[in-house]
């Protein structure tokens, strides 16, 4: 019997019309069993007749000239086919994003005369087995100089800091400005009527998706030329466009196939294993395997930004709050990748599910000689989130309120303006503070008890 | 030095779908000869249950069992597009699709009904079961596997259909930040407890009660695991995980396999209370919101204002290290000393 969390239909009862057979139902998820019993195929269960294996040489250094670099060691490694070079990606520098509009383009898939991160890639080998590949990939020497590394956001925005993007900057620009802005209100105004000015700061590690199965792929080349490629993508028409667009072919060329994951959280969205792989097996006419190992996964697989977060508040001394200014730091590390995306997402996500006339909010998209940064479950929230609930929790201490009190007296409900200026609605936060509140037996005041998303009686 | 008790709150909301929209997803449905209904998509099922999730919708839609529902994904020479499995989209993007489809197919499926009973579709419903019936009648009605049968070997006709979302793509106001970056939002409020070790600063979580609004549970079962899955992920994410611990200092300790990156073990999980709210969402399918990213993110600040409670601590930067929880405690005595 699964185990079920109980539905409470006393929320919301007028809108939870309708009837229905399946839906609403503990349907068994229809790959338990096979998970269970071994018998799921993952793209890494595939054994392919001359099957080669891609390895990669990367980066010992956070930010440096590459002078010049000697395969001739992989090359002598019995048992290595290749070595590809950046000469060979056509279409070398590319950012993700570029799909919907996004660029410049800013990363290359294999390096060619900087590195910007310790991982980064330089050169792939391709081999007749794994510990050829490896080897081989060991026996690339790469002769650098070294170049000052910025490793802080803020060290990074500060005057005279190194440049280390070829655009110019380091940080994002957008449409001409220096960071995704919110405005709504006027902040200053705001803190001038507050009775009390709260600040914080608040930050994070990077973190690892740290999935089960490893990101990876293998490319099997077809009897009519086409390359059929076994993914664990998260998107498979994301990458196959990418992958086309790096290797230059039309996108009838590939085919994706894919569909089971073993976990993914964000890190199956960059598109990195799929365009080297299918060179690889462009140039060897054989299939290819390229598959992170656990320590690639989580030293230069992209991690969760770390971001640095500033918030001040205009507080009234009942618990109101009245301006919100908050200026955000996302460290994408050394690459866009869908940091740029990210970075929006956690600007329209401020002032969080509150209701403040005044909000300002500055989101920073940073480039450090740190590991490039991408997509991860609660991309672009999880860490406001971690920053707007510990500052709500600083406030009901400073001001000697119920927590939950004084998230309720600012929660949003239907009908308010959210600071990017949508009209709130389908709002819940009222009931899911009550329905919790009730879960410990945490006493709320009448006035509280009544509050509803749907309609708004000041309590 | 004692065991200190503490309990902490927060509450988020947490956007459906793509930021900024933009984000299609495409299905097909098309019956088999003797009545089974492959919905082909190129959507993935990163083991959260997609698969489990649109062959109900599916199933619903067309008003017949889910045993007759295949679903094939994720062949890009097959399956029409689909964005990907991000952004808390997939059941609100692909199950919408879907729907779509799938009303397109059954559609034809009654047409299909009808010349066989010699009735007018709109007074056929489908029960369920696997049968179409004539309203009222508890005679007239005609199984789907014959209907199927029917449609490809006397009528000519394809049973199927075809189905798009997308919510359009907004583009921000880069003065004001303007723009319209969700289709809904799902909320949570958690309430953690904690007990601090005021000597060795080590936080266990001992309990955590969540209550999340998601528009509707379309699988309680399946929904419950992203609840328990995510909330296992927050915690681990505020007491646990850093691929940088010594930053910026050096990466020369960054961790390579599971030894090294820790996170939390059997004998770390707290035990969890949840509720579900549903307040359907008008664009959800079957008024449902996403709430796979969600469920990770109240824990964290929670625990952190548990921690406060605990020992009047605030942590500020994540994870929350023992080491971070007796410089804070330092810093405390430090201030009552002076």
């Amino acid at each position: 019997m699964a185990r079920l969390t109980p539905i409470d239909v006393a929320y919301f009862k007028g809108e939870r019309a309708g009837d229905f057979d399946v839906i609403g139902s503990a349907v068994q998820r229809s790959d338990a069993r096979g998970h269970v019993t071994g018998r799921t195929v993952f793209f890494e269960d595939m054994t392919l007749p001359e099957m080669t294996h891609v390895k990669i040489h990367r980066s010992t250094r956070h930010h440096a000239l590459i002078n010049r670099v000697d395969v001739s060691g992989a090359l002598a490694v019995p048992g290595v086919l290749r070595v590809i070079t950046h000469e060979d990606v056509p279409g070398n520098w590319y950012v993700v994003l570029r799909l919907i509009g996004v660029g410049p383009d800013d990363e290359p898939v294999l390096a060619e005369d900087r590195v910007l991160y310790r991982g980064e890639p330089i050169v792939a080998v391709v081999a007749e087995t794994e510990d050829a590949a490896r080897e081989g990939a060991a026996r690339v020497v790469v002769d650098y100089t070294d170049l000052p590394a910025v490793l802080d956001v803020e060290e990074a925005l500060a005057d005279g800091a190194p440049i280390i993007k070829q655009a110019g900057t380091n940080h994002f620009v957008y449409e001409g400005h220096h960071c995704r802005r919110v405005r709504f209100g006027d902040v200053e105004r705001g803190f001038a009527e507050a009775d009390r000015i709260i600040e914080g700061v608040y930050g994070s590690s990077p973190i690892e998706h740290a999935p089960t199965e490893p990101t990876g792929c293998i490319v099997v080349p077809q009897g009519d030329g086409r390359l059929r490629i076994h993914s664990n993508t998260q998107a498979a028409f994301f990458t196959l466009d990418n992958t086309a667009l790096i290797l230059g072919v039309p996108p009838t060329s590939l085919r994706v196939v894919g569909g089971t994951v073993g976990g993914g959280f964000g890190g199956k969205v960059d598109v990195i294993v799929e365009p080297l792989a299918c060179i690889a097996a462009t140039l060897t006419g054989r299939p290819a395997k390229y598959v992170y190992s656990r320590a690639e996964e989580m030293q230069v697989s992209s991690p969760r930004a770390a971001e640095r977060i500033y918030i001040k508040d205009g507080v009234m001394d009942d618990g109101r709050i009245v301006a919100r200014k908050i200026t955000l730091y996302v460290d994408a590390g050394a690459y866009s990748r869908h940091s740029p995306y990210g970075t929006t997402k956690a600007a329209a996500h401020m002032p969080g599910p509150y209701t403040i006339p005044n909000v300002h909010v500055d989101a920073y998209c940073v480039y450090t000689n740190r590991t490039p940064s991408s997509a991860m479950r609660g991309f672009g929230v999880t860490i406001g989130d971690f920053a707007l609930e510990s500052h709500m929790d600083r406030i009901a201490r400073e001001l000697n309120m119920d927590p939950l009190q004084l998230r309720l007296k600012n929660a949003y409900r239907d009908g308010d303006m959210k600071a990017h200026r949508k009209i709130a609605s389908g709002t819940a936060l009222v009931e899911v503070i009550q329905s919790a509140a009730d879960l410990v037996g945490h006493d709320l005041p009448p006035e509280y008890r009544a509050m509803s998303s749907t309609e708004r009686s000041e309590g | 030095m004692a065991l200190r008790h503490g309990r902490g709150y927060a509450a988020v909301n947490y956007p459906t779908g793509m930021n900024l929209g933009g984000d299609p997803s495409q299905a097909l449905v098309h019956a088999t000869t003797m009545g089974g209904f492959v919905v082909t998509l190129s959507s993935v099922d990163l083991g959260q249950g997609l698969r489990t999730v649109v062959a109900q919708c599916a199933a619903e839609t067309l008003g017949i069992p889910i045993e007759n529902i295949i679903v094939d994904t994720a062949d890009t020479d097959t399956g029409p597009h689909c964005m990907g499995t991000f952004a808390s989209r997939g059941t609100h993007r692909v199950g919408n699709a879907v729907i779509m489809a799938a009303r397109e197919a059954r559609d034809v499926m009654l047409q299909v009904a009808a010349d066989e009973l010699e009735v007018d579709a709109e007074d056929l419903e489908t029960d369920g079961t696997g049968f179409i019936r004539l309203k009222g009648s508890s005679e007239k009605k005609i199984n789907i596997s014959e209907v199927a049968l029917a449609a490809h070997f006397r009528q000519g006709r394809t049973i199927s259909g075809r189905g798009i979302f997308l919510k359009e793509p907004s583009t921000p106001v880069p003065e004001t930040g303007e723009m319209d970056p969700d289709s809904c939002q799902a909320h949570a409020c958690t309430v953690a407890e904690v007990e601090v070790d005021d000597e060795t600063g080590v936080i266990e979580v001992l309990r955590l009660y969540n209550t999340y609004e998601i528009g509707r549970a379309l699988n309680p079962a399946i929904a419950t695991q992203q609840v328990e899955g995510g909330a296992w992920m927050g915690l681990s994410h505020a007491l646990f995980e850093s691929t940088e611990p010594y930053y910026p200092g050096s990466r020369e300790h960054g961790p390579v396999d599971f030894t090294e990156y820790l996170m939390p073990g059997p004998a770390d999980i707290p035990a969890q209370t949840s509720v579900f709210l549903e307040r359907p969402a008008d664009n959800g399918p079957f008024g449902a919101k996403g709430i796979g990213e969600m469920t990770a993110n109240a824990p964290i600040p929670a625990i952190a204002n548990a921690v406060y409670d605990a020992v009047g601590v605030r942590l500020t930067s994540m994870p929350f290290t023992p080491e971070k929880v007796l410089r804070g405690l330092d810093e405390l005595r430090a201030g009552r000393a002076g």
